[in-house]
C-alpha cells in the first residue's frame, strides 16, 4: 500500500519516453563521432606505437646478438692469427734449423771431397812422378844400354860385369 | 645513475605532494557541497515555513526538471518540447511558465517539472493561474487497499483543474503510465548528457590531435591521462572479454559506454550548476545503455551462440528442455541487470549523499536550532565527505562493470566455435 505510493512518486524508476530518445540520439551522436574522429585512430596509433616499440627492441637485441657475434669472431680471427704466427714462427725455425743442418752437411761433405780431390791428385802426383822417374830410369837405361853397348865391343867379361852392376843399381833404385 | 636517482625521487614527490592536494582540495569540495545543499533546501515555499520533508527533497533533487535550480531563487530556463495527440506540438522555455503561475497550450509547472491540464475547457495560449495546489487523495484499489495518491491541481478562477504527469512507458504498473502528452524536451538530465558529450568529444578530439602531434614521441598533456585509462581498458577489458581476434571491431562500442557512463557519473557528483544531475541513475538512460548493449551483442551472435541458447551441445535431451527456456530468459535479464545495476548504484550514491545533508535541516529543526544544525553541518559533513569520496570511486568502478560486463556478453556471443566441444558431447 505504502510502497505502492513511493513507488508512484519515484520518478526516477519510470522510463521517460523523451528521456529514452535523447539517450539514444546522445548516446549514438557520441558514438559515431568519438569513434571515428578519436577511438579508432587513438587505437590505431597505440597499437603502431607498441608495435614500433618491439620492432625497436628486437632490433636492439639483433644488433646486440650481431656485435657479440663480431666480438667472437674477432676473437676468433685472433687466436687463429696468433696460433698462425706461432705456426710461421715454429716454421721458420725449423727451416732455419734445416738450413743450418744442411749448409754444415753440404761444407763438411765439401770438405770430404776436397780432401778427397787432394789426396787424388797427391796420388796422382806420386804416380806421375813414378812414371816420370820410372821413364828416366827406362831413359838413364837406355842410356846405359847404350853405353853398354859401346863397352860390349871391348871384351864380354867386362860387359856382363857391368851389366849385373847396372842391373843391380837398377833394382836398389 | 644518480641523476636518474634524484629524478625518479622527484616525481615520486610530486606525486606524493599532488595526491595530498587532491586529497585537501576534495575534503574541502565536499564540505563545501554540504554548505551547497543545504542553502539549496532552503528555498522554502511562498515564504511559508513547512515541515521539513527529507523524502520528498531527495525524491526531487534525484529526479529529472524541465529547469535547471542554480541557486536560491535561480534557474536555469531549458527548452521545452511537448507533444500532445491531438493538440500537436509546443515549444517555448520554461521560465515562460513563470514557476507554476502561468499555463501555455495548457501546460503548468509543477515541481519543476511541465505538467499538462487535460481538462477540454481550459484555454489555450497563455494564461495567468493562481497556481498549483497539492491534494492527498484516499481510495481504494482493485485489491480493497486503501491507496494515498498525491494529486495536483492548477487553480484558475476559483477552479481547479487536475494536472497530468507526462507519459511514461512502465506500463502503468510503477504509477506511470501513458497519459495525455509526451515530453521531449531538453531537461536537466538531458542537458546534463550533451554537456558530457561534448566534453567527451572535445577531450577526445584532443587526444587523438595528441597522437597525430606527438607521432613517434611520447604522449603530452591530456593524451597521457586518458592513455592509461584507454589501455587499461583495452587490456584488461576488451582484449580479455572479447577476444584478439574481435575485439578492435567492439573497442569503440565498450570505450564509449565506458566514458560516456563515466563522464556522466562524474558530472553528478560535481554539487553545483553545471553538474549534480542523476543522469545515471535514471532508469531511462540505463535502459538505453542496457538495450545498445543487447542488440549489438544479439546482431553479432554467431552459429555457436544461437546454438548454446536454443540447443546446449553436449547434455542429454531432457535437460536440454529445462536449459533451453532458462537461457533464452538470460538473453533479457542480462542486459536488464545491466540496467538494474547501474541506476540503483548512482541513485543510492545520490540518496545518501542527499540524506547526510539531510541531517542538518533535521537536527536543525529547519533552522530554528543554531545548535542542532551546527552538530548537523559537522555530521552531515564528515558523512558527506567520506560518502563522496566512496561515490567517486563507484563512479569509475560502475562504468567499468558496465563495460566489462558488455564485453562479456558481446565476447560470448562472438566466440568460436572450441574443438573441445565435441569432445564432452559424449
Amino acid at each position: 500500500m505504502v510502497s505502492s505510493v513511493f513507488l508512484s512518486s519515484f520518478p526516477i524508476l519510470l522510463p521517460d519516453p523523451g528521456l529514452i530518445f535523447w539517450a539514444s540520439l546522445i548516446f549514438l551522436a557520441v558514438y559515431f563521432f568519438l569513434g571515428r574522429v578519436a577511438l579508432k585512430p587513438i587505437q590505431k596509433a597505440l597499437k603502431k606505437r607498441e608495435d614500433d616499440i618491439q620492432a625497436s627492441l628486437d632490433e636492439a637485441k639483433k644488433a646486440r646478438e650481431e656485435m657479440s657475434n663480431l666480438k667472437a669472431e674477432n676473437e676468433e680471427l685472433l687466436r687463429q692469427a696468433q696460433e698462425e704466427r706461432a705456426a710461421i714462427l715454429k716454421e721458420a725455425k725449423e727451416t732455419k734449423e734445416n738450413i743450418i743442418a744442411e749448409a754444415r752437411d753440404k761444407a763438411k761433405e765439401e770438405a770430404q771431397r776436397i780432401v778427397t780431390n787432394a789426396k787424388e791428385e797427391i796420388e796422382n802426383k806420386r804416380l806421375e812422378v813414378i812414371t816420370s822417374v820410372k821413364n828416366q830410369l827406362g831413359l838413364l837405361a837406355i842410356d846405359i844400354a847404350e853405353k853398354l853397348t859401346r863397352n860390349e865391343l871391348k871384351g864380354n867379361k867386362e860387359q856382363e860385369t857391368l851389366a849385373n852392376t847396372l842391373i843391380d843399381e837398377i833394382k836398389f833404385n | 645513475m644518480v641523476n636518474l636517482e634524484t629524478t625518479y625521487k622527484e616525481v615520486v614527490l610530486s606525486t606524493m605532494n599532488r595526491v595530498f592536494l587532491t586529497s585537501i582540495f576534495l575534503l574541502i569540495f565536499s564540505l563545501l557541497n554540504t554548505a551547497i545543499w543545504a542553502s539549496d533546501s532552503d528555498d522554502a515555499k511562498d515564504g511559508k515555513k513547512e515541515e521539513y520533508d527529507p523524502v520528498g527533497t531527495v525524491v526531487e533533487h534525484i529526479a529529472d526538471a524541465n529547469e535547471f535550480h542554480i541557486w536560491k531563487g535561480v534557474h536555469m530556463p531549458l527548452p521545452c518540447i511537448l507533444y500532445a495527440p491531438g493538440s500537436g506540438w509546443t515549444f517555448f522555455m520554461t521560465n515562460k511558465l513563470d514557476h507554476g503561475h502561468t499555463a501555455v497550450d495548457r501546460y503548468v509547472l509543477n515541481h519543476g517539472r511541465v505538467n499538462r491540464i487535460a481538462d477540454d475547457s481550459f484555454p489555450m495560449g497563455e494564461v495567468h493561474i493562481e497556481g498549483v495546489e497539492h491534494v492527498e487523495e484516499h481510495h481504494t484499489d482493485e485489491n480493497g487497499e486503501e491507496v494515498i495518491e498525491e494529486v495536483a491541481y492548477a487553480v484558475y478562477h476559483d477552479q481547479k483543474y487536475k494536472l497530468e504527469h507526462a507519459s511514461k512507458w512502465d506500463g502503468g504498473v510503477l504509477g506511470g503510465g501513458v497519459t495525455s502528452f509526451y515530453d521531449f524536451s531538453i531537461t536537466k538530465v538531458v542537458f546534463t548528457m550533451l554537456l558530457a558529450a561534448v566534453l567527451l568529444c572535445w577531450v577526445f578530439f584532443l587526444v587523438a590531435r595528441g597522437y597525430k602531434r606527438n607521432d613517434g614521441k611520447a604522449p603530452k598533456g591530456i593524451q597521457s591521462f586518458i592513455e592509461p585509462i584507454f589501455i587499461f581498458m583495452r587490456d584488461e577489458v576488451t582484449i580479455p572479454m572479447i577476444g584478439e581476434k574481435h575485439y578492435e571491431r567492439f573497442q569503440p562500442f565498450i570505450m564509449t559506454l565506458f566514458f560516456f557512463i563515466l563522464f556522466c557519473n562524474l558530472l553528478g557528483l560535481i554539487p553545483f550548476f553545471p553538474g549534480s544531475a542523476n543522469v545515471t541513475g535514471n532508469i531511462a538512460i540505463t535502459l538505453v545503455l542496457a538495450v545498445f548493449t543487447f542488440i549489438v551483442t544479439n546482431i553479432n551472435g554467431n552459429k555457436h551462440y544461437w546454438e548454446h541458447i536454443f540447443w546446449m551441445p553436449g547434455i542429454p535431451a531432457w535437460v536440454k528442455l529445462i536449459l533451453t527456456p532458462v537461457e533464452v530468459l538470460s538473453l533479457i535479464i542480462k542486459p536488464f541487470s545491466l540496467m538494474i545495476r547501474l541506476f540503483a548504484n548512482i541513485s543510492a550514491g545520490h540518496i545518501i549523499i542527499l540524506s547526510f545533508v539531510g541531517l542538518i535541516f533535521l537536527f536543525g529543526n529547519m533552522g530554528e536550532n543554531f545548535g542542532g544544525a551546527t552538530i548537523g553541518v559537522l555530521l552531515g559533513g564528515v558523512f558527506t565527505a567520506f560518502m563522496n569520496l566512496i561515490e567517486l570511486l563507484v563512479a569509475f568502478i560502475q562504468a567499468f562493470v558496465f563495460a566489462i560486463l558488455s564485453a562479456s556478453y558481446i565476447g560470448a556471443a562472438v566466440e568460436d566455435a572450441h574443438h573441445g566441444d565435441e569432445a564432452h558431447a559424449h
